[in-house]
């Protein structure tokens, strides 16, 4: 009876979030479609402009068939709609520099993009929370001191700069080439054992370069946070009930703490996510990022919107998954509502 | 063990000072605190807020934070014939917190935050139950539901699982109440036990108290500024105020002769049914000093009706027996000293 | 009717507890007072008050502090390392630097310039150079420092900081990116100001519905990731604009999301403020809806308004210099400190002329000193802090 209400309870929370998430997700798809469209002229004249400048003509009837598929002599919403359709077909158009289906030049970079964001967000899980425990029950010690230093970094430097400034030093004094995520040899060829785990090796540059900032942000808000509960009384009747002060401080306060800590998730993936896209095109990462900075300078505007739209919804869903974390950490939801 | 007539007293206090050193000065929180407390007997701590009295319990369970320590006194617990003083002991070694909840018991003022919000009530109870005993698990939730039954809360094994904030407030310093009896403790301190609650609730909780001493023989040390309270539970009492204590007795004697201007003050402002329609409520002259600002000599005298000017302005009262085993710290029951006060570090004779 | 005799007996006065001086200011001094003393406290902040004021006199004085013309290339002067400047020429207080002399570079052919201890060239200040005016009104044509004498030759000029890779001043050049790059930071918090002020205050003043909306398009734009969505919107913007259309529209961009957070802070000071006894004491007075916001609500937490106001500034300023960076925002003959680092994003540049990398140095400070100012600001704003 107990377990049916908080059911009940966890079915509501998620549904709302599930609600919020396809707004989101629409939302998102408006503002591409909108990117999309920015461009003066149309997609089809773009595109004959684009054949006749590498020597190839469009003939009439396939500019009308173009014309016609993307509903362009139609109201906006009209070919919004259109354009939702052909994407619910899995048809995301042509990338006219590639001459290639979108989605077959997006291809796996999009994993990539997943792949460098996860590795970004455990770094940053990792490094922040034992780091803000530490500093906070060890205030004004050495270290304390040089994880605070540490973290300015990471909150002062733009993590392109902090891309570049990697590169430089690993240039200048180590005379090797930083960045990429696979050696040469692996780079097209298939999926194995051998690649990933040159996938790992060479995960943790561009994981740390963007986490950087993330990692700073969730050490202020775990050392804020567990000074604020360090102070109250529950902390005092674990002392009281006779546990060793280490488990006092992470039994309870750094488990209350762990909450603010843990709603943080859900904006920290949409900015990481957001900021792979600058280190990878400094890094020269297999990821989307490069793709969208070509496609962006050469208005090859549908490549580019399909891949912000990708991008948007990767991030819903990540948010949705962190939604799922947080529920489960913090009783008081499932229980309350 | 005990030559008859005399009692060992469980806990004894001598002469305990705990400051904190802030920016703008020390704050002589306890300043000089000595008292016994007896097994099986109820000891009332009196005092208005910001005299002392949680600053005491907290020295005596040795969980004072930074800014604050003790800086001199004793705090002798006396176990199976041997005595130990707790002051000497490291605040978070094995001793120490195995006489925490295991030897002394201590209930908050404030149920509600006293539990943690995001762990059951069952798992806190527990987690003090094996720190203290060898138990399993299962002995161990066993030993926390038959707890709860014996603080009245009803459905206690359903009650192990939920969380504090689903408790009313009288189930919820029930529950603060086992948890600090969990390991059968020799002496409870309940810290205001009763001021968050309402009347009804209050009746209750102290009557839970007054049943678990008389079945496990333990000794209590109330802390509150509740008169009525101590009336009804001390067997002794203690009055603070400002750090020290001023009045020390047997509670009959206590309130039906006090000595202390500040403990008959104290009685007087008790609102009484018995009193004439539209007489005014006494109330104490003046307000608490700043802890910065002490006033020399006996704390009290700025706000005394028979302050003694030359006196009481200068010297230390010392706790002296007055009468029986009543204790008064004040200079109508003492002769003022001869000398200038020690408080400077210099004695100069001066002309009486 | 009896009357209790009073029990205060004796010469000693009840109320002998002094109040001390300080705590008497204490008690009397009006809010600004309180917050100015507390914000004393925080040493960091001050600094970075310093600091900030320090760079905005850079934008209101970027024409004085340049020295040479920020866009005029010469390639033959290009990628020129920084010059030391010499303070005392044998034993008197007589600036100056090394003239550059040149030469032959063997490998490439190419000519270079070296420095040439046996030129001094001294340095003088308000030395005459290119025409500007001062604030957009006043005509100068005096700088902070230049070379005495002809500065036309690149045999005796003044680089500071070096040339880039068409032979430009790097000092002049981060002077006036530092302008624009503030310009903007400072434009588009106006706007976000305003923006999260508005939605934010009818959020949480009105709350139902309007609230609920608002908080939805609030959290549905603090999920999506930004990034992207800029580089779309800002490569969509001709390239045909002008620099001040540009800069508008970068600054319009930028404000387009960052008032959410704003908007977050205004809302939620609303809503626990609303309910206040002294907004209740004034609507029974009468006080008109609008009176009740701006005379008695909004004092209350301007003090957070600011400081959440300032602690976004890193925020467009990373942003800024990101897309600039790349050519997507400020672009050519545009100057910002992210269109200055782009001539350091060939690592192999960077690594022979590393003082390319120096506008690093401004866009870290800046960023540190907001968030410094911004938490002072907003540990004073809030008394029960920490």
């Amino acid at each position: 009876m107990m377990a049916s209400r908080q059911g009940e309870r966890v079915l509501s929370f998620m549904v709302r979030r599930l609600i919020l998430a396809v707004f989101t997700v629409v939302a998102i798809s408006m503002l591409s479609f909108l990117i999309i469209h920015l461009p003066p002229g149309d997609f089809v004249t773009t595109y004959i402009a684009n054949q006749a400048a590498n020597g190839g003509t469009v003939s009439a009837e396939a500019a009308a068939k173009l014309r016609a598929q993307y509903g362009l002599d139609q109201p906006v919403y009209v070919q919004y709609l259109k354009w939702m359709g052909l994407i619910a077909s899995g048809n995301f158009g042509m990338a006219m520099e590639y001459q290639l289906p979108v989605a077959q030049v997006i291809g796996d970079r999009l994993w990539m993009t997943v792949a460098v964001s996860v590795g970004a967000l455990i770094f940053t899980w990792l490094v922040a929370l034992p780091i803000g425990i530490y500093t906070a029950v060890r205030q004004r010690s050495i270290l304390d001191y040089v994880f605070t230093f540490i973290g300015f970094i990471g909150l002062a430097v733009p993590n392109f700069l902090l891309a570049l400034l990697v590169l430089y030093f690993g240039f200048k004094y180590f005379n090797a080439n930083i960045g990429g995520l696979f050696k040469p040899e692996f780079a097209d060829a298939p999926w194995s054992w051998a690649k990933f785990q040159d996938l790992l090796g060479h995960m943790p540059i561009p994981a740390v370069v963007l986490g950087m900032a993330a990692t700073a942000a969730q050490i202020r808000i775990m050392r804020a946070n567990l000074l604020d509960e360090k102070r109250k009384p529950y902390v005092v009747s674990a002392r009281v009930r006779g546990l060793p002060e280490y488990r006092v401080i992470l039994k309870y306060p750094v488990r209350v703490a762990l909450n603010p800590f843990a709603s943080t998730i859900g904006y920290t993936l949409p900015f990481i996510v957001s900021g792979s896209v600058i280190v990878s095109i400094v890094l020269s990462l297999p990821t989307v990022g490069p793709l969208l900075f070509k496609a962006l300078i050469a208005l090859d505007m549908f490549l580019a919107g399909t891949i912000i739209l990708m991008l948007g919804v990767l991030t819903v869903i990540g948010t949705l998954l962190s939604d799922l974390l947080l529920m489960w950490l913090d009783p008081r939801i499932r229980l309350e509502g | 063990m005990d030559s008859p007539g005399v009692k060992t007293p469980l806990l004894s206090v001598r002469g305990l000072q705990t400051q904190f050193l802030a920016d703008e000065g020390t704050v002589r929180a306890v300043d000089g605190v000595s008292f016994d407390v007896y097994p099986g007997q109820t000891l009332g701590v009196v005092g208005e807020s910001g005299c002392g009295k949680s600053v005491t319990a907290h020295s005596i369970l040795r969980i004072v934070e930074a800014p604050g320590r003790i800086v001199a006194g004793r705090i002798l617990l006396r176990r199976d014939a041997t005595e130990l003083d707790l002051v000497a002991l490291s605040p978070n070694g094995r001793v120490m917190r195995s006489i925490r909840t295991g030897v002394i018991g201590y209930v908050f003022q404030e149920p509600m935050s006293a539990f943690s919000p995001v762990h059951t009530i069952g798992n806190q109870i527990c987690e003090a139950i094996q720190l203290h005993r060898r138990v399993n698990t299962r002995e161990a939730r066993e030993r926390g539901i038959e707890l709860l039954r014996r603080v009245g809360i009803p459905r206690a094994e359903h009650r192990m699982d939920e969380y504090a904030f689903q408790l009313s407030g009288g189930l919820r310093q029930r529950a603060l109440i086992a948890m600090a009896l969990s390991c059968d403790p020799q002496l409870l301190i309940a810290d205001e036990p009763t001021t968050a609650l309402d009347v009804t609730t209050q009746a209750q909780i102290l009557e839970l108290l007054a049943d678990l001493q008389a079945q496990n023989g333990m000794a209590i040390m109330l802390i509150t500024h509740n008169l009525g309270v101590v009336a009804e539970m001390a067997d002794d009492v203690v009055v603070m105020y400002l750090g020290r204590v001023v009045e020390q007795g047997p509670v009959d004697e206590l309130f039906y002769a006090p000595r202390h201007p500040y403990t008959q003050l104290l009685l007087k402002s008790i609102p009484s049914v018995h009193s004439t329609r539209r007489a005014k409520l006494p109330t104490i002259a003046g307000s608490v000093p700043h802890p910065y600002s002490r006033p020399a000599g006996c704390p009290f005298h700025p706000r005394c009706p028979s302050f003694m000017p030359g006196t009481c302005d200068v010297h230390d009262p010392r706790l002296l027996p007055v009468e029986g085993q009543q204790f008064a710290s004040c200079f109508l029951y003492q002769p003022a000293p001869a000398s200038a006060p020690v408080a400077d570090g210099s004695v100069t004779s001066s002309l009486s | 009717m009896r009357v209790e005799e009073p029990l205060a007996r004796g010469s000693a006065d009840p109320e002998a507890a002094i109040i001390t001086e300080a705590e008497e200011r204490i008690s009397v001094a009006p809010q600004w007072q309180l917050m100015w003393w507390r914000f004393r406290k925080h040493k960091l902040a001050l600094v970075s008050t310093a600091l900030v004021i320090c760079f905005y006199l850079v934008v209101g004085f970027a024409d004085f502090l340049a020295y040479a013309d920020p866009h005029a290339s010469e390639a033959q002067r290009s990628l020129i390392a920084p010059q030391s400047v010499h303070l005392l020429d044998e034993g008197r207080l007589s600036p100056y630097v090394e003239g550059l002399a040149g030469a032959r570079d063997p490998l490439t052919f190419k000519r270079v310039y070296v420095p040439d201890p046996s030129v001094k060239v001294p340095l003088t200040f308000f030395a005459p150079g290119f025409a500007y005016r001062l604030f957009g009104v006043i005509p100068m044509d005096r700088h902070l420092i230049g070379v005495a004498g002809e500065n036309n030759t690149p045999e005796n000029s003044l680089f500071i900081l070096g040339t880039d890779d068409q032979g430009r001043d790097q000092w002049s050049r981060l002077m006036y990116a530092t302008q624009v790059s503030l310009l903007i930071g400072l434009v588009s918090v106006v706007i976000s100001l305003v923006l999260g002020v508005l939605l934010g205050g009818l959020s949480g003043y009105i709350g139902g519905t309007t609230d609920t909306v608002i908080q939805r398009v609030i959290e549905i734009l603090r999920s999506i990731p930004t990034i992207p969505l800029w580089m779309g919107l800002a490569a969509s913007v001709p390239k045909d604009w002008d620099i001040v259309r540009v800069f508008f529209v970068m600054t319009l961009i930028f404000s387009l999301f960052s008032w959410t957070e704003l908007a977050r802070v205004v809302r939620g000071r609303f809503l626990s403020l609303r309910h206040e006894d002294f907004v209740t004491a004034a609507e029974l007075v009468g006080c008109s809806r609008l009176r009740i916001i701006f005379r008695h609500l909004v004092p209350s937490f301007l003090s957070h308004i600011i400081a959440a106001t300032t602690l976004s500034l890193p925020a467009i300023i990373i942003f800024e210099t990101s897309l600039s960076f790349l050519g997507l925002g400020m672009r050519p003959p545009g100057l910002s400190w992210g269109v200055m680092l782009q001539a350091a994003s060939n690592v192999q540049t960077a690594a022979v002329s590393p003082w390319l990398l120096l506008p690093a140095i401004p866009v870290t400070v800046a960023i540190l000193a907001f968030n410094f100012l911004g938490d002072g600001l907003r540990d004073a704003a809030d008394p029960y802090g920490v």
